[in-house]
């Protein structure tokens, strides 16, 4: 069963450091796992479309797996989970070449002290996908180290024995995993077995329940937020509220003698307090009063005029034949989207101790490692000597890839030789989040005398989402010459056209964006694809035989025109306005998965109302049926809350709203009674789920209300400016 | 001051320095109940909701004092995983969480709401059920909801056959 692969080049390159017996419990650690080496691209093209691999850190032993005295597998996940599903699919994956039941595997957060830190992040729907080979071969070569000492305890030669459900059996005998590995020292490491052929599957492609579903559903203490240490104290730290403000000074003197304060601490421009809880803290902190020097007084307006193609620096990321001949009969439209905000229910928090030359952190973020190096650089320690403990995150969505508050928790902390416990109020989430940058869509396009594109055009603006990342090098940005969060979506997935081009300009905004799920995607696709319906209706063809008819033949392309076909045909795609209800049609290309929805939509009382969503999407192999679905379903509801409600304004300086309810989102009330999931299967390994769905929704919903009404919404969010 | 007052049928005694902290942090903080979440502390998304005298309450606007006397039940004391609440259940077989923070909220709103409104339209779902979730769990709470009216009813007719 564990024949070699010809593959010697990786398994040279392979460490393993394994753990004998602790006390009652036999535990196997496995070691460095380097499977490929970070991909340098050079087209924008290929970073668009490409699955992220794994990127592991190749320095330090990674504990993977324990394998328990009760006979259950302990699974260190580098992964966070945010509710995307990814302990679920790993756990697939690993009972799958582990050979033990669902069951026996629990997945728990890898802390930074295991040494498995994924060195990039949890996002960009990189996880299932990249751990999809390494982690089955982890599992693979685990299940024969133990197969091996169960032969020499059981004097049964290898090729002699099975494995059900961790329970290892031949010649009449039978031993479990954790009585072959206990009091083992010296493990005899294989080369990477043979894996599974996918028909023997038992757990992957299953639609097994999440593993985290019964301590969601108890209320177990897994957040971030819950998180506590002995002896906690409380901080809170004081922020401006204008955009661009700089310190001046802080006058303490009113807090200092407030009720249950223990230290105030004011150093460079960080001011903040430590008390006794949580509501002293933040009490003593508005007591402080800080004097900052305040930017110019801005407002939205001044935010859009910035935000407009043409400004900033540009980079042409995709070209194709020929400018459009004559520009008489060019069609030209332009979009907007607004500043979005993450609004996650968890706010962001931390429990930092720092103690002596250690420090400990416990945290929801998508960054451990970058947590690590933040903590370790600014209060001057030994990285090895900070151990980030990751919780559960309550949401992720791409705010998690910031956590300068642990290094401020840290800092208090220290102040105070205690641990100390800070998180966000709602107000500092919505003022100080790293928002999704606004963006400004100009798109031509001309037809033919058959009434198909002649060329198209997308030149669009959008502040930063990669650029000034501490998880992207900005050389590399400027190396590539535009942000490559920003042109996710951007480019012409239509490239049976003979002339095309897209242009991704760049603005620096004056406050923070960054990336929001699914990064430049949302607003691209809007536009691109509210472009394309209307160019139908133009030629008056029928908008999905308009698409299908200017894709090109490449396997992307193929499996694009697979997901329109499925979602037009599941749906009854119709442009016939019927009891009410339109359809509107829109299909977009995410980190190489194909998505295409159908959105069947009403207005009343000037009200856009959703009724009914069908998607399509190719994500390959899929190893949770059901979890991708749930992905489907919370990306269409998560898309259509952004692309009808919300919307941050910028008033004299202050970004604003900073509450739920001012700052608009769907509620029960507004998600489809009806979301119809079609998946397809258009290559054989797993690909990206948690943000592709996110694309079409906008243009879905706008093509939709287009045929109601005949407006051409161009606006994010979008509103009906007349009765249908 | 003191303030007694029952959580989950339990009756505690805590004595809190100023009697107008919301019921949220009492619970959280000095009860170690961490399953009642912080979401906002405006009561503007319901991550905090859990029942005081049966009713469904938004807990970090709800001062404690008001808590003197009354019977308290979180996601801690609505059922357990020997015995879940028909909310619970259904939660369960419809798989609904996803990152699973704003959960304990809609499943303590979801009991409330079907104590005063066994078997739920789609209507009164819209009108009652007004948390926030960000990972857009609606569709499938939805299914939940319905799932769970019709546990309890099974559940009722059962008792009163047992009865």
């Amino acid at each position: 069963m564990a024949s070699k692969r010809s593959d010697s080049k990786k398994v040279s390159r392979r460490k393993f450091l394994v753990k004998g017996g602790l006390g009652t419990i036999g535990v196997v650690a496995i070691g460095a796992y380097l499977f490929r080496s970070p991909i340098r691209r050079q087209i924008l093209g290929v970073v668009n479309s490409l699955e992220a691999p794994y990127l592991d850190n190749i320095d330090q032993p990674m504990v993977w797996f324990e394998v328990t005295s009760d006979n259950n597998i302990l699974l260190h996940s580098p992964k966070m989970e945010m509710g995307q599903g990814t302990f679920t699919g790993i756990a697939q994956m690993a009972a799958e070449e582990l050979s033990v039941s669902m069951d026996q595997i629990q997945v728990v957060h890898a802390a930074s002290s295991t040494g498995n830190v994924d060195s990039f992040a949890t996002g960009g729907s990189t996880s299932i996908s990249g751990l999809w080979k390494p982690l089955r071969e982890l599992s693979a070569m685990l299940r024969v180290m133990l197969l091996k000492e169960a032969a020499l305890k059981m004097n049964v030669g290898v090729d002699q024995l099975s494995v059900e459900d961790g329970i290892i059996s031949g010649n009449g005998k039978t031993l479990t995993y954790a009585q072959a590995a206990e009091g083992v020292e010296n493990w005899e490491v294989p080369d990477v077995p043979v894996l599974k052929d996918a028909k023997d599957y038992k757990y992957i492609g299953q639609p097994v329940a999440r593993v985290d579903l019964d301590a969601k559903v108890y209320g177990d203490p897994i957040f971030g937020m819950d998180a506590e240490m002995p002896d906690m104290l409380y901080g809170a730290v004081v922020r401006p509220s204008k955009i661009g403000s700089i310190f001046v000074s802080a006058d303490t003197s009113a807090a200092e003698n407030m009720p249950g304060v223990i230290k105030i601490i004011v150093e460079d421009d960080f001011v903040g307090v430590v008390a006794n809880s949580m509501i002293e803290a933040e009490r003593a902190k508005d007591a402080i009063n800080v004097t900052w020097d305040s930017y110019d007084n801005l407002n939205t307006e001044e935010i859009v005029k910035m935000m407009t193609v043409g400004n900033g620096k540009s980079s042409v990321i995709q070209k194709n034949g020929d400018s459009f001949g004559n520009q008489d009969e060019v069609v030209t439209l332009e979009f907007r989207s607004p500043i979005g905000a993450h609004a996650q229910i968890e706010p962001n928090g931390v429990v930092a101790f720092v103690d002596g030359d250690t420090a400990t952190i416990k945290i929801s973020t998508q960054v451990v490692g970058l947590t690590r190096k933040e903590v370790a650089k600014r209060l001057d320690l030994d990285v090895e000597k900070v151990n980030v403990i990751p919780t559960y995150l309550g949401g992720g969505f791409g705010r998690r890839l910031h956590t300068p508050h642990a290094v401020q928790a840290a800092i208090m902390s220290k102040a105070v030789g205690k641990p100390v416990k800070y998180f966000f109020s709602r107000k500092e989430e919505f003022q100080h989040d790293m928002f999704r940058p606004p963006t400004h869509h100009v798109v031509k396009g001309k037809l033919n005398d058959q009434g198909y594109l002649d060329g198209l055009e997308h030149q669009f603006v959008s502040g930063d989402v990669a650029t000034d990342s501490a998880l992207i090098p900005n050389a590399l940005t400027n190396f590539l010459g535009a942000d490559v969060g920003a042109i996710r979506g951007g480019f012409i997935q239509y490239t049976a056209i003979p002339n095309f081009k897209a242009e991704c300009w760049h603005v620096a905004l004056p406050f923070a964006t960054s990336w929001w799920r699914s990064l430049g995607l949302l607003a691209n696709t809007f536009a691109m694809e509210s472009f394309m319906d209307e160019m139908a209706l133009k030629a008056n063809k029928n908008a999905v035989d308009f698409r299908l008819h200017q894709i090109a033949d490449e396997p992307i392309d193929i499996r694009l025109k697979n997901v329109i076909k499925a979602a037009a045909e599941k749906a009854n795609y119709s442009e016939e306005v019927k009891d009410g209800r339109a359809m509107g049609f829109a299909a977009s290309i995410d980190a190489n998965t194909p998505c295409a929805q159908v959105a069947e939509v009403s207005i009343v009382d000037s009200e856009i109302v959703v009724h009914k969503v069908t998607i399509a999407m190719d994500p390959g192999l899929a190893v949770n049926p059901d979890q991708i679905r749930a992905q489907c379903e919370g990306c269409i509801i998560m898309g259509m809350s952004a692309v009808l409600y919300e919307q941050m304004f910028v008033e004299d300086g202050e970004l604003t709203p900073t509450i739920y309810g001012p700052y608009q989102m769907a509620l029960m009330k507004n998600a489809p009674k009806e979301i119809d999931v079609v998946l397809l299967q258009g290559k054989d390994t797993p690909g990206a789920v948690g943000e592709p769905p996110l694309g079409p929704i906008g243009a879905a919903i706008a093509n939709a209300v287009r045929r109601l009404t005949g407006e051409r919404l161009t606006e994010l969010p979008l509103k009906i400016s007349k009765k249908a | 001051m003191e303030i007694s007052l029952t959580v989950n049928g339990v009756l505690k005694t805590v004595d809190i320095a100023d009697e107008n902290t919301p019921l949220l942090w009492v619970l959280r903080d000095t009860l170690d109940l961490k399953g009642t979440k912080f979401g906002c502390g405006k009561a503007a998304c319901g991550a905090c909701t859990l029942h005081v005298d049966g009713e469904a309450v938004r807990s970090c606007s709800y001062p404690v004092k008001f808590a003197e006397g009354k019977k308290v039940t979180t996601i801690e004391g609505l059922g357990d995983r020997e015995n879940p609440h028909p909310v619970q259940q259904a939660w369960i077989e419809e798989i609904v969480p996803q990152c699973g923070y704003c959960q304990p909220g809609f499943m303590m709103a979801t009991a409330a709401l079907l104590n005063k409104v066994p078997k739920p339209t789609d209507e009164d779902i819209d009108k009652n059920i007004i948390n926030i979730c960000r990972c857009g769990t609606y569709y499938r709470m939805r299914k939940a909801i319905h799932k769970a009216a019709d546990l309890q009813a099974e559940k009722l007719t059962n008792d009163s056959k047992e009865a």
